[in-house]
């Protein structure tokens, strides 16, 4: 650590003020902050001292991740032996899994980082930590079966016209990480929805599982539901799907870490999976007589366990900046999120999942439900102030 | 009765006038700077076409289509005035702006004076003539037509009111020059647009 302390010391007075490689300043800081701990402190005005910065939350954020990365790892490996018919173990499945994924991620760090570096010398202002949870996020909504090429132009679309257009971190309106899939989804819809899976080719001459397709979760949806796979499995998440959304167990150690930490809020969890509850008993009741395969008879729980909603209410919706800001409009924008994800996944034969669309169309409507709260929240006060006696 | 309700919500969600047919985009960049306007706006386009697209429908069925006319004399059925469909739709939106604007000044004058130049634009909206046509291309009864101006209205006021409250939170963002104002609220307008596409293949 040291050393690198040294390389950075030394080659600082050229990034400084006056250097003769001034304009990439914010380059350099970016580096040196992320490896360490500025020494810097505020010059003017007061502020708050704690122990949590941006870096610290997104780095919590990242470790709240893993589990479901990891798993997303495993299970790559573990679905493809699965069909070959090949015997494995443990760690033969996770490095299969590792050599499909890790491809995924750098592509995704780098296109976005490379974005938010010009940015930033552009612009000069310092690069922010907020894309290292975005860049973890786009990957793990992905499939494993993605082009490399269109995760990097998603990436790239997400940052340019969903942050930094806005200002960057802290200013988006909607989800990056969730608007890159969206600019996939309605792009090239072919590569992510549907049968996902069916082309895990190792490389040349070992084309054994061209022809093997399997449906996920939510594609089977929408024929029977009665072919779903066995409650175990959508609970541990050795299933079909996108790579971090499979593993409930390990999407409730991620929560676990982000509602201890407090930095996810569980009154957004909370509300949409009571949303998500509430609308799957609705249309348990309403649904048509003598059609026990109808996807509107599917049991409300098992909302929670297929496709991405557990993930998006746990790592989606909770995003700080695109939520609502309010307590109370978190309850509502949890709890909307929850009714329309179900929603959209029973009523629209288009789109097998509708999560990541209902959160993106909630993202619109947080500023509206704020504005409403503290308007409310306001003429309540009126109200009790012109009702007192003084 | 089922119908209807699909159809109104199906104006709301599924074929908003501004994110599936980006319609009456002028006023809807324009006047969603603050909440407070753009709701006036809002309500003030959803009366316009509760009002107009109806009358536009009496006009359609008892003097334009083929044969409206032979309840005056049997021999006038054979008259096809829907060449002037155009032109009395507009007129009539016009007329009905005109009665929009008046009361407005009558009973808001700060919403008056907040909407400026844009209420009388009202009658240039597109969404307001695109609702008599579409009213006219999908041959629409009296109460689809209800249903539909009302329907695509409140869609209208949704999302002009969606954009206020996020340009409103958005004030204080460090934009880039170059697309303060206007751009960013065009890019806006595309991102939410994906987000509405959510609904897009919903049969209802």
């Amino acid at each position: 650590m040291k050393f690198i302390r040294d390389i950075l010391d030394k080659i600082k007075p050229d990034f400084e003020k006056g250097g003769k490689f001034e304009k990439f300043w914010p380059a350099y800081n970016a580096f040196d902050v992320f490896l360490f701990t500025p020494a810097e402190t505020t010059q003017t005005g007061s502020h708050i001292r704690d122990a949590v910065d941006l870096k610290r939350t997104m780095s919590v954020v990242i470790l709240a991740l893993m589990p479901c990365l990891f798993f997303g790892m495993w299970n790559t490996g573990y679905q493809h032996f699965r069909v070959t018919g090949v015997e494995t173990g443990l760690w033969e499945n996770f490095f299969f899994g590792l050599i499909k994924i890790f491809p995924i991620i750098v592509v995704s760090y780098v296109s976005g980082l490379t974005v938010e570096f010009i940015f930033a010398i552009k612009r000069g202002h310092p690069v922010n930590e907020g894309f290292l949870v975005t860049g973890m996020l786009i990957p793990l909504v992905m499939p494993v079966t993605i082009p490399l090429w269109m995760v990097a132009v998603a990436t790239v679309f997400a940052v340019i016209l969903g942050k930094e257009a806005f200002g960057g971190t802290g200013m988006n309106v909607l989800n990056p990480a969730l608007l890159a899939r969206a600019f996939i989804f309605f792009a090239y819809p072919a590569q992510i929805s549907g049968e996902v899976w069916n082309d895990l080719t190792l490389g040349e001459g070992q084309k054994i599982i061209n022809g093997y397709s399997g449906a996920t979760s939510m594609a089977v949806l929408d024929y029977d539901y009665h072919n779903l796979p066995p409650l175990n499995d959508l609970i541990t998440g050795t299933i079909q799907g996108s790579i971090g959304e499979t593993s409930k167990i390990a999407i409730a150690i991620g929560a676990l870490i982000l509602l201890v930490t407090g930095i996810g809020s569980w009154r957004i969890m909370l509300s949409m999976f009571i949303g998500g509850l509430a609308m799957g008993f609705f249309f348990n009741n309403i649904a048509p007589a003598g059609n026990p395969a109808h996807p509107m008879n599917l049991p409300a729980y098992y909302h929670w366990l297929i496709g991405g909603f557990a993930f998006g209410a746990v790592f989606m919706a909770t995003d700080p900046v695109t939520a609502a800001q309010t307590n109370t409009g978190k309850y509502i924008y949890g709890f909307l999120i929850g009714v329309f994800a179900v929603i959209l996944r029973v009523v629209n034969p288009a789109y097998p999942e509708g999560v990541m669309l209902a959160i993106l169309f909630f993202n619109v409507f947080a500023p509206l439900i704020d504005h409403y709260v503290i308007q409310s929240n306001i003429s309540r006060r009126v109200k009790r102030w012109n009702s007192t006696d003084r | 009765m089922l119908d209807l309700l699909n159809l109104f919500v199906k104006e709301i969600f599924i074929e908003n006038m501004i994110f599936a047919f980006f319609l009456g985009m002028c006023s809807f960049l324009a006047i969603s700077k603050k909440l407070s306007t753009s709701i006036g706006l809002g309500v003030a386009v959803i009366c316009v076409l509760i009002i107009t697209t109806p009358f536009n429908w009496f006009i359609l069925n008892i003097l334009l289509k083929p044969g409206a006319l032979a309840w005056i004399h049997p021999s006038l059925a054979a008259v096809d005035l829907t060449f002037l469909a155009f032109i009395l739709f507009i007129a009539i939106i016009a007329a009905m702006v005109q009665l929009v604007e008046m009361i407005v000044e009558k009973f808001s004058p700060s919403l008056y004076n907040a909407l400026g130049i844009f209420l009388p634009l009202i009658t240039v909206n597109c969404a307001i003539l695109a609702a008599a046509l579409f009213m006219q291309e999908r041959e629409y009864t009296f109460a689809e037509t209800l249903t539909f101006s009302l329907g695509s209205g409140i869609g209208w006021f949704l999302a002009i009111v969606a954009i206020a409250a996020i340009r409103e939170k958005i004030r204080y963002s460090n934009i880039p020059a170059p697309l303060q104002g206007l751009g960013i609220a065009m890019i806006l307008t595309g991102l939410m647009g994906i987000a509405f596409l959510s609904f897009s293949g919903i049969q209802l």
